[in-house]
């Protein structure tokens, strides 16, 4: 039998169905896979007895002819989602033992249909950061490294643990979530295929909150279609979280092939940075004669804004975030530290909770909501993401189907490399994403090719709101195109 | 803008962070990256813009006003760090 671990999700469904294999073998398979790749660090908690009474579960429905359509599949979840009975920290010394004793609403769709689950997923502490570094479990590592180098690398951030995880063939699937490009930029960093939906198609119920107007879930995939199929269960209205849209979900998957003959597809000019690698601007250009090839017209487009998106970006994220990080304070759960009074223990558990990144940010954040400074950033800010979304708006407008631009400025870099001294050199890596998550558009980030270094490379598609199966079709044509990239195997 | 090292003990204590003295000179300068990054947003003209309050356009949904959970004080105090049967226990408020 061939290695169980190395078959898409759509292959493990066929054979599961056919009977190749059972969910238990399928499982078990990538139980030894993670066990074997604990250097990486992508999981921060194992599941293994859960995750083998999941699959004889799934094996039972599948042999009844009654099963859903991810019975069997082994996936891993984003420590970000609330798994009932099993710890969730959110990567955060502030959560500590925080044990659930709820189901986040995408998760439990993805048990309804029959998934099984081989534990939790490190992050970025509360999804802050690109790297993966600011996780309290420590780094995470990429699966890729450069050619005849033993250094190892990001998987980016802050969904690191679900890149590194997917490309490791460590589980068939992850969740991971994106308030500025976490889905979209770890999986052009691992050659793995990430899609942030439109705001409000994932319910949001859950999962940990960091900004709440530019939170998304969604999947980070082996292949296009694998991301479709994982979408299709974790989209959905929910009443339990208010801007979750009651949209019908549509049947992803049947945009996979689906002819790109004839769609606009536009290039943005101020996505072309000054300074911009030339192997980045090369792939860029691969891409779009891809899409030319397969029938769809190029056209230039102009996002004047785009400029200010990241600026503005860290403005909003840490206001909000500051706000949704005021229910960490020692009461309720998680960590407490005394103090002599109750400020104190407030001031105390905090200090010793949360970590130098998160602190930083809810410190700008209070700062910029401050009596005094709400106007001359908070408000200008959302002014300026107005712009920043009537710039795509005035796109869509032209008749332009989705626009291409590069996923990330650079490939993946090294552990300790960025943001040592200057915070902002490590958040010029979601340049290119960030504006999506302003606009609440939808996103996807397929893997296109290599650097000169050997490592992977990714392209993003965003899309009209709600039209993720159009990203499927086009990126399907670059999957096709570019092939599928797996890395050699050092752990 | 930037801020001094009073405003960083300032906000640290809005935000409910304990800060020490050695920690005052890096998150000042951290700060104040930040804000100097931020800065350029002074550039963009937004005469007459609406700020964003909805990224989707939607109506607020409303829940009808009924009760549909509850009796689960077992799992709300469940992980809280000290508790006295269903309340939270804090560190005296009122003398």
């Amino acid at each position: 039998m061939t290695d169980l671990t190395s078959l898409t999700l759509a292959e493990a469904r066929k054979g599961l169905a056919a009977k190749t294999f059972t969910s238990l073998e399928l499982t078990d398979a990538h139980l030894s896979a993670m066990e074997a790749a604990r250097v990486l660090n992508a999981f921060v908690m194992e599941t293994p007895d859960q995750a083998r009474a999941m699959a004889r579960e799934a094996d039972a429905e599948i042999a009844k002819g009654d099963a859903g359509p991810l019975a069997g599949i082994p996936l891993g979840i984003k420590d970000l989602f609330a798994t009932k009975g099993v710890r969730t920290t959110a990567c955060s010394k502030i959560l500590g033992n925080f044990v659930p004793t709820y189901e986040s609403t995408i998760t439990s769709q993805l048990w309804r249909d029959g998934a099984v689950m081989l534990g939790k997923l490190n992050n970025d502490e509360f999804a802050m950061g690109s790297s993966n570094e600011t996780s309290c479990f420590g780094p995470v590592g990429n699966p890729w490294r450069r050619d005849g180098s033993n250094t190892t690398l990001v998987p980016g951030g802050s969904s690191g643990g679900s890149a590194s995880a997917v490309a490791a063939l460590l589980c068939m699937g992850a969740t991971a979530t994106d308030t500025g490009g976490s889905i979209r930029q770890p999986a052009a960093f691992t050659a793995t295929v990430g899609i942030k939906p439109t705001y409000g198609r994932c319910s949001r119920w859950g999962v940990v909150a960091f900004a709440s107007s530019l939170d998304q879930a969604g999947p980070i995939a082996r292949s296009v279609r694998d991301a479709a199929i994982l979408l299709r269960s974790m989209a959905g209205h929910d009443p339990k979280d208010t801007t979750s849209v009651d949209i019908a979900v549509p049947d992803y998957e049947a945009s996979i092939g689906k002819s790109v003959k004839g769609m606009k597809i536009g290039i943005p000019k101020e996505y072309r940075l000054d300074g911009m690698p030339a192997e980045i601007e090369k792939l860029w250009s691969e891409g779009a004669a891809w899409l030319r090839s397969a029938g769809a017209e190029l056209v230039e487009v102009s996002l004047p804004h785009t400029k200010y998106a990241l600026p503005a970006y860290y403005i909003v994220a840490p206001a909000e975030a500051s706000s949704n990080l005021a229910r960490y304070d020692g009461v309720r759960y998680g960590l407490r530290e005394q103090g002599r009074n109750i400020i104190e223990m407030y001031e105390n558990t905090r200090a010793e909770g949360f970590g130098a990144e998160v602190k930083r940010r809810v410190m700008i954040g209070t700062y910029v909501l401050s009596a005094g400074y709400y106007d001359a950033y908070y408000l200008r800010a959302q002014k300026v993401r107005t712009l920043i979304k009537k710039d795509f708006e005035d796109c869509f407008a032209k008749g332009v189907d989705a626009i291409l631009t590069p996923a990330t400025p650079s490939a993946a870099f090294g552990i300790g490399e960025k943001g040592g001294a200057d915070p902002v050199e490590m958040y010029l890596n979601d340049i290119f994403t960030v504006t999506v998550n302003m606009a609440g558009l939808p996103g996807i980030a397929v893997p296109a090719g290599k650097d000169a270094q050997g490592l992977p490379l990714g392209l993003q598609l965003i899309g009209r709101p709600f039209d993720e199966g159009t990203l499927f079709s086009l990126g399907e044509v670059i999957e096709q195109a570019a092939g599928r990239f797996t890395p050699v195997r050092w752990w | 803008m930037s801020v001094d090292a009073a405003t960083v003990r300032r906000i640290a204590h809005l935000a409910r962070i304990a800060v020490g003295d050695d920690e005052v000179p890096h998150l000042q300068g951290e700060l104040n990256a930040m804000l100097a990054f931020v800065e350029q947003l002074s550039e963009v003209n937004v005469e007459g813009v609406e700020p964003m309050t909805s990224v989707t356009p939607m109506e607020m949904k409303k829940r009808q006003d009924v009760v549909n959970d509850g009796e689960i004080a077992d799992d709300i105090v469940a992980n809280a760090p000290a508790t006295e049967g269903h309340f939270f226990l804090v560190p005296k408020v009122v003398e």
